[in-house]
């Protein structure tokens, strides 16, 4: 088997990154839907989680959300999308299946975290006099932020790989190299693509760990 | 939705289509379960020495948890795709693929079972002259039962919804009829194929939490201390 090497001469072929199905194109596609996308779910899902969190209500939907999405395939909502008129909406069905994945993780463990701050330092603040804003910014939220960012993590993990299987629907992004090299018996290209993603995947999550580690409001009292 | 006009239509609910192609779809299912079960078995059978061997050597603990929190990084369609050259296009990808998945969450809900054990629980066990093996098999792993099942649980129905990403390479189960469906937009097997996938991980929830209360009566009358236990 020679995949290795025929892999590494695919990935280090310019022709293969220039151009409208090249690597680079793939790559800005894949970057903005899932860009957008957890913009959008975490402007949905953190206010109603916080919220929720703050009024100590919806606690049932908020953690049963999160088992409901991990019961639903991700290619069945995309394959639904596409069998509807929404399919001519460009990146529109992509972007509404990746936020559908990306809420439950963000809300259950913005919830989470909320819920878990101790009732007696909440107790404490209020006794010191302070209101139910001051309360949420200056002791939950900050309390709450490991849990939440958790839970941003596995929303982003969850997007990166959402957007690649919106390739398995004929929809872009850096998944279309996979199933492009799928279609023509291209083994170096399925595998050169699938390092592309897997890569990609694992700088998001690193990344995510640095952003975590330099503006972590606990970081000081570690 | 009456009558076999609704092939012609192409309707979302289609019980001409379902009456047609009923063996398609029994077939379909029947390699879902099959490749799901598969994919459980296996993985809980992996990950159950790793979970004793992070357990007893804290020196493992760090790299084990690590790796396979990296292998659920990974996008499922490219875990497939970086095992073709290994399996070619075959079921035993699919399943290889799941078994690495199925890892993260089992591992650590092992790990995490077997650490809450009380401590005074294993001196007890080791006063009344309980051996290690004995101890393991007589007393913490009934004690981590319940967190072992709640990983179980989670693990299999991520696997159901994760296996239709298999049609990749032919092996998708119900993800099959989906994919075939793409090119002719054909609404009603689209429809009834994922409706039919999240009813099977409903059902396996439901029987594996049925599994669960069988094997651990006891937490019937103490459920709210062991689902503490849990959360931690």
């Amino acid at each position: 088997m020679d995949v290795p090497a025929k892999t590494w001469a695919w990935l280090t072929d310019g022709a293969n990154w220039s151009g409208e199905g090249g690597a680079w194109h793939r790559l800005g596609e894949h970057l903005y839907v899932s860009g957008v996308a957890l913009a959008l779910a975490c402007a949905v899902a953190l206010p109603v989680a916080f919220w929720l969190g703050h009024t100590g209500r919806g606690g049932a939907l908020a953690v049963n959300i999160s088992n409901v999405g991990r019961a639903v395939p991700v290619f069945a909502v995309l394959a639904l999308f596409m069998v509807t008129p929404l399919r001519g909406a460009g990146y529109v069905p992509t972007i509404i299946a990746l936020v559908l994945f990306a809420v439950p993780p963000l809300l259950t463990n913005a919830y989470v975290g909320m819920r878990e701050v101790d009732r007696s330092v909440v107790e404490a603040a209020r006794g010191m006099g302070m209101s139910g804003g001051q309360l949420f910014v200056r002791v939950e939220l900050p309390l709450a932020y490991p849990m939440a960012m958790t839970g941003l993590r596995s929303a982003a993990v969850q997007v990166v790989a959402t957007a690649t299987i919106a390739a398995m629907v004929g929809q872009g992004g850096l998944g279309r190299i996979i199933t492009a090299g799928f279609n023509t018996y291209d083994t170096p290209q399925v595998v050169a693509g699938a390092l592309l993603v897997a890569g990609l995947a694992l700088l998001v999550e690193a990344a995510l760990v640095a952003v975590d580690r330099m503006v972590s409001p606990l970081r000081r009292a570690v | 939705m009456a009558g076999p006009d609704c092939l012609v239509t192409n309707d979302w609910i289609c019980g001409e289509y379902l009456r047609s192609r009923s063996q398609e779809l029994v077939d379909a299912t029947a390699q879902h379960v099959q490749i799901t079960a598969a994919s459980v078995a296996i993985g809980l059978a992996v990950a159950f020495p790793l979970a004793l061997l992070a357990r007893g050597r804290p020196r493992f603990a760090a790299p084990v948890l690590g790796l396979t929190t990296v292998l659920y990084t990974i996008p499922s369609l490219a875990m497939f795709s970086l095992l073709l050259p290994l399996f070619g296009l075959s079921a035993a990808l699919v399943v290889t693929g799941l078994v690495l998945y199925s890892l993260t969450i089992l591992v650590r809900n092992t790990v995490a079972g077997l650490e809450a054990v009380p401590a005074e629980t294993r001196e007890a066990a080791r006063g009344m002259g309980y051996g290690p093996a004995r101890m393991l098999w007589e007393v913490e792993l009934p004690l981590a039962l319940p967190a072992v099942m709640a990983g179980l649980r989670i693990a299999t129905v991520s696997t159901v919804a994760l296996t239709t990403v298999g049609s990749i390479v032919g092996r998708g189960g119900l993800g099959n009829l989906i994919e075939d469906a793409l090119p002719s937009f054909f609404k009603a097997q689209v429809l009834t194929a994922s409706v039919l996938c999240v009813l099977l991980a409903v059902a396996a929830d439901l029987l594996l939490l049925g599994v669960q209360r069988l094997l651990t009566p006891w937490t019937r009358i103490r459920t709210r201390q062991a689902g503490n236990r849990e959360a931690r």
